[in-house]
């Protein structure tokens, strides 16, 4: 089981414990199961069923799969899990950013795949709040990755101010 | 020209101490090497034939004297004496260590240097005209937008893992200087009928094995919205661009496969979504930057210099030098000076400490006084640097090839010197005129021989180094890809070749025509003719 990091607050992480069961393609939930990770293609098929029997829904999206093919359950969604197949696939920055920005998502987003905490900046600061680091990387080390930058240029999902609201001395 | 501020100073120093933690942790073999290579290509480190390559950025080719002095000191003391001007506005450091790629960082960034995106899959160092603020042709300084650019991209969150490389090009004249048709994305900037400025912007423009010249999405961008709709062009791009294939990745393939009309609506869409007020630079940012442009104190001078049109009577070499290398300056009584380094030397500094570095692989001081020409002159024939043979046959752009490149099939870099050592007699290369010549070492195009006037490309004919000639490209205004002269010739009938192209060039040419005017009148027929005629 790899080591969760969530983000608490708003410049703090933390070891989380994941409560979300991920499901095999061809498996089915026990009853005890109240949080389920599954595919894209699963929560369409079942995810209806499963809501109505009060379990807390995630679902996880690859790159391939577009997230405005969630944009009508997202409110009804706990988690949705972005994978960084290779960490240099960079569509979960979109994926994420769109998620925040565009559909006004407020529950959690996070990386899984091959996670590491050189991009921990630019995940958090896309809308990441939820990390299954690849390099164990401890909280610790991930808040320094995320925050080793005094400045930044560019406003993003995680609302820091950028440099030139800062120059105009707001922020 | 533009001062870092304590945030953009913060912003280099971070990112040094990010890298320097990285390259611990590859040494300590906490990060493999396949996980390392993406992380030092973000930073300009390839790993190349003779060890370690340093790409440091020289943002839209605009260099203080002392940043240039700082680049001669790490030339000196962690390369071998040398740096080498890209045809991107960069400079390359060959002979790095690994270990001491840190220190080489924190040494860039005390004079506000970095290698940040010069490298990688990401938004790279724009490209601008090395004459703006200076040139009278220019309807607006595109410095001031290339910073914006700058700010923007650099270390952008969403888009710092894109399919392959993305480059930007933004030019303000009538005459191109930066090649903005064959970039990702290229932006001229004009005036519309109501006096508005706004950019045209072209997509998916490039080299490499699949050239492709950028396709208009926009005519008229109102100039506020540029980075708004920058990040539209680039999620697209992100999202939708193919990642199976690396020659197949760059956005001019997206554009192609969707068609222009559709990767347009695309953008349009992202866009009008998108919190523009959130991402635009207000104007007060702007009018900060575009301050730190204005100010070069000019002093009041009278059109013409008696000092230098005295000079110029009395020596003819200073004579030649003005004709081929100095261009008009916007300000009276002030000149551009182009500077040639196809000749070996060091480079002294001038006209108001600053230089330009041109993506023909030249530098140009921007603001010299006429009255001061003579003076630079002599300065640069001490030097070895007063080459004038700017955009003349001998003016060559070449890419490192075989001697430096680990992806080279051929030299590239003393074929540029044989045909240069041939066109060498100023009065024969004067009389050819306008010849740009562009060289190679492989299908990469580094050198960008698709838009060369002549393009040479270095191709490997079982273990053989062979050279195709391209005929009729252009990378200016006039943008066109060249088309194959024939079949390739050897190594030492490249020159020979060169030169029959020449021949024909004269007998054909009519008046002031150039090279590439003659070309695109009389067609490749002569051309061939004259080259593979001997062949038989
Ligand atoms: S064109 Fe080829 S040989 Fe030349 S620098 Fe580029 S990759 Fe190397």
């Amino acid at each position: 089981m790899p080591m969760l990091i969530e983000r608490e607050g708003v410049t703090a992480f933390t070891e989380a414990v994941d409560t979300f069961v991920r499901l095999a393609e061809d498996e089915a939930p026990e009853a005890d199961h109240t949080d389920l990770l599954v595919s894209f293609a699963r929560f369409q098929a079942e995810g209806e069923g499963w809501l109505a029997e009060g379990r807390r829904m995630g679902v996880w999206l690859s790159a391939v799969e577009p997230v405005e093919g969630l944009a009508y359950d997202l409110p009804r969604i706990s988690l949705v899990a972005l994978e960084f197949a290779k960490f240099r696939d960079g569509r979960a920055f979109s994926a994420a950013t769109l998620l925040r920005q565009r559909y006004g998502y407020a529950g959690q987003i996070r990386a899984v795949g091959e996670v590491l905490r050189d991009l921990a900046k630019d995940m958090v600061r896309c809308g990441f709040d939820s990390f299954e680091p690849a390099d164990d990387s401890t909280p610790e080390q991930w808040a320094a990755s995320a925050f080793r930058f005094r400045h930044v240029y560019q406003s993003a999902a995680d609302r820091r101010a950028p440099a030139f609201r800062e120059r105009m001395g707001e922020g | 020209m533009y001062r870092y501020d304590a945030i953009d100073k913060s912003v280099i120093e971070d990112r040094a101490a990010e890298f320097r933690d990285q390259v611990a942790r590859r040494l300590s073999g906490a990060l493999t090497e396949d996980q390392f290579k993406p992380l030092r290509l973000m930073n300009g480190l390839y790993l190349q034939l003779h060890g370690y390559m340093l790409r440091v950025a020289i943002p839209y080719g605009s260099l203080s004297a002392n940043q240039l002095r700082g680049l001669a000191r790490i030339g000196r003391t962690h390369d071998k004496g040398y740096g080498h001007f890209t045809t991107r506005q960069n400079v390359q450091f060959n002979w790095i260590k690994l270990s001491e790629a840190p220190d080489v960082l924190d040494a860039l960034a005390e004079v506000d240097l970095h290698a940040i995106q010069t490298s990688g899959n990401c938004i790279r160092n724009t490209t601008s005209d090395p004459c703006a603020g200076a040139t009278a042709e220019e309807v607006d300084d595109p410095r001031v937008w290339c910073e914006a650019i700058r700010q923007w991209s650099t270390l952008h969150p969403e888009f710092g893992y894109l399919p392959r490389k993305f480059k930007i090009a933004v030019t303000a004249s009538a005459q191109d200087r930066t090649a903005a048709k064959v970039h990702d994305i290229g932006l001229v900037l004009r005036r519309n009928r109501e006096g508005q400025l706004g950019f045209e912007v072209m997509v998916g423009g490039g080299m490499g094995r699949t050239p492709y010249l950028g396709t208009t999405i926009r005519q008229h961008l109102p100039v506020n919205h540029l980075l708004s709709y920058l990040s539209a062009v680039l999620r697209v791009y992100n999202r939708h661009g193919r990642r199976d294939n690396i020659y197949k990745a760059r956005i001019k393939i997206l554009v192609a496969a969707l068609g222009a009309e559709d990767f347009a609506r695309q953008v349009d869409a992202e866009w009008t979504a998108m919190d523009r007020q959130a991402v635009d630079l207000p104007d007060i940012e702007l009018a900060r930057i575009r301050g730190a442009f204005g100010y070069v104190p000019f002093a009041d001078l009278p059109p013409v210099s008696g000092v230098f049109e005295a000079a110029r009577k009395a020596d003819p070499a200073l004579a030649r030098f003005a004709r081929n290398n100095v261009k008009a300056h916007k300000v009276a009584g002030y000149a551009i000076v182009n500077v040639s380094l196809k000749a070996p030397g060091e480079v002294p500094g001038y006209g108001h400490s600053e230089v330009r570095v041109t993506h023909e692989q030249n530098l140009v001081l921007p603001h010299v006084k006429l009255d001061d020409l003579a003076a630079v002159h002599a300065g640069l024939t001490a030097a070895g640097l007063a080459a004038s043979n700017i955009n003349l046959a001998s003016d060559i752009i070449a890419c490192p090839g075989l001697d430096y490149c680990a992806l080279a099939n051929t030299r590239a870099i003393p074929v540029a010197q044989s045909i240069a050592r041939r066109f060498a007699e100023p009065d024969v290369a004067e009389s050819i005129g306008e010849l740009k010549i562009k060289i190679s070492g492989c299908i990469n195009a580094c050198g960008h021989h698709h838009v060369g006037h002549i393009g040479i490309l270095g191709v490997d004919k079982k273990g053989e180094e062979f050279f195709q000639l391209t005929l009729g490209g252009s990378g200016a205004e006039d943008a066109s890809l060249g088309d194959v002269l024939g079949p390739a010739v050897a190594y030492d009938q490249v020159t020979p070749a060169v030169d029959a192209l020449v021949e024909a060039y004269l007998r054909e040419r009519r008046g002031a025509e150039r090279f590439l005017d003659t070309y695109r009148r009389v067609g490749l027929a002569p051309f061939k003719a004259a080259v593979y005629a001997d062949a038989h």
